[in-house]
């Protein structure tokens, strides 16, 4: 029995991949619209891609099923069908929804951090790395930590001991 | 300069600690709405009370008033209507309705059942200004000023602490506005 318990586990896992791969395409098939370009049907589906949904927030306009979403994909049809360009569509969404409704938020000066913020923390990394290398190569042994007069004599008087212990075992 | 090195972990930590404080705090649920300090959108709907006649922002009060999307099928929307049902009695300000995304016999129905507490209902049922106004889903609820301007923007249901908390304080100033 129980190898057929772990095909039927590996077939569920499949079965379930296929049906999430499934769902996706039956909703995104869900609204039913006629372009007269393929070019037209493209920029619907980027569009619809790069739209945020406002009211279930962590998917875009494509595979949200929910109601203002299927509104807005509406909108986005009828504004490619009366020839607007992307960016009008775009502006038709930031007068309404705000910045929120961008995927890709634009460069302003509170998101100039998300921006450039990456590239902040990959400099200080650089420069980390760089300073802790520099470091390790000009300090030869023994520069850095020399030893005091003390601490000198200390060694050399345990030196001596160990060397006499040697002998003396010998 | 050695002892500010040994303090950066510790500087790095409040920086971090700051922004996720802040975090804690933010809700990301409700969206700040663009339309803030902007006068409504036009719009030519039906109404529920006009039938096939068409009403636009003419239509809408002279005096600040309360626009509330809502529709049957919102459960949070039976919430607050008791709320609005009190305001209407006691007068404190007009409330329009946009029944949104809905039919208008589940409307009726619906203001028949719980009472209306809107002095005109606005039928957008495509959903369509709703888009006009950033809505994402019932309730919302505008407070308009005198000058047709969207002073106010709440998301989600009203209880009474919202209404005496935000909303309240929100109408005295602008009802204090259109006396002056």
């Amino acid at each position: 029995m129980m190898p057929m318990r772990v095909v039927s586990g590996f077939a569920l896992i499949v079965m379930l991949t296929l049906v999430s791969l499934v769902s996706d395409e039956a909703q995104a098939a869900i609204d039913v619209y006629e372009f007269e370009t393929v070019e037209q049907e493209q920029r619907f589906r980027d569009l619809s891609n790069e739209f945020r949904c406002p009211m279930c927030q962590n998917a875009n306009l494509t595979s949200s099923p929910g109601g203002v979403a299927a509104d807005l994909r509406r909108e986005i049809y009828r504004m490619i069908m009366e020839g607007q360009t992307d960016q009008e569509i775009e502006a038709f969404m930031l007068a309404r929804y705000g910045d929120f409704i961008l995927y890709r938020p634009r460069l302003t000066m509170q998101t100039l951090l998300l921006w450039f913020g990456p590239l902040l923390f990959l400099l200080i990394g650089i420069w980390v790395a760089f300073t802790i290398m520099r470091r390790s190569g000009t300090e030869s042994p023994g520069s850095g930590e020399s030893l005091n007069a003390d601490e000198e004599a200390r060694l050399k008087k345990l030196l001596a001991q160990k060397n006499q212990d040697a002998s003396d075992q010998a | 300069m050695k002892n500010l090195k040994l303090y950066l972990p510790v500087i790095g930590f409040a920086v971090l600690a700051v922004f996720m404080w802040r975090g804690l705090y933010l809700d990301s649920r409700t969206l700040p709405s663009v339309l803030l300090d902007r006068p409504l959108p036009e719009f030519e709907l039906r109404a529920l009370e006009t039938g096939d006649q068409l009403v636009s922002l003419e239509d809408l009060p002279d005096e600040p008033f309360i626009l509330n999307i809502w529709g049957s099928y919102c459960l949070p929307c039976l919430q607050e209507n008791p709320i609005f049902m009190a305001a209407r009695e006691q007068g404190i300000i007009p409330i329009v309705g946009v029944n949104y995304k809905d039919t208008d016999d589940a409307a009726r129905e619906w203001l028949d059942d719980n009472g209306n507490p809107f002095t005109l209902s606005i039928v957008d049922d495509t959903g369509r200004y709703g888009i006009d106004l950033g809505v994402y889903g019932a309730p919302e609820t505008f407070i308009v000023d005198s000058q047709g301007v969207i002073r106010y923007k709440h998301i989600g249901v009203i209880d009474y602490q919202a209404w005496d908390d935000e909303i309240m304080p929100v109408i005295a100033a602008v009802q204090a506005e259109a006396r002056s």
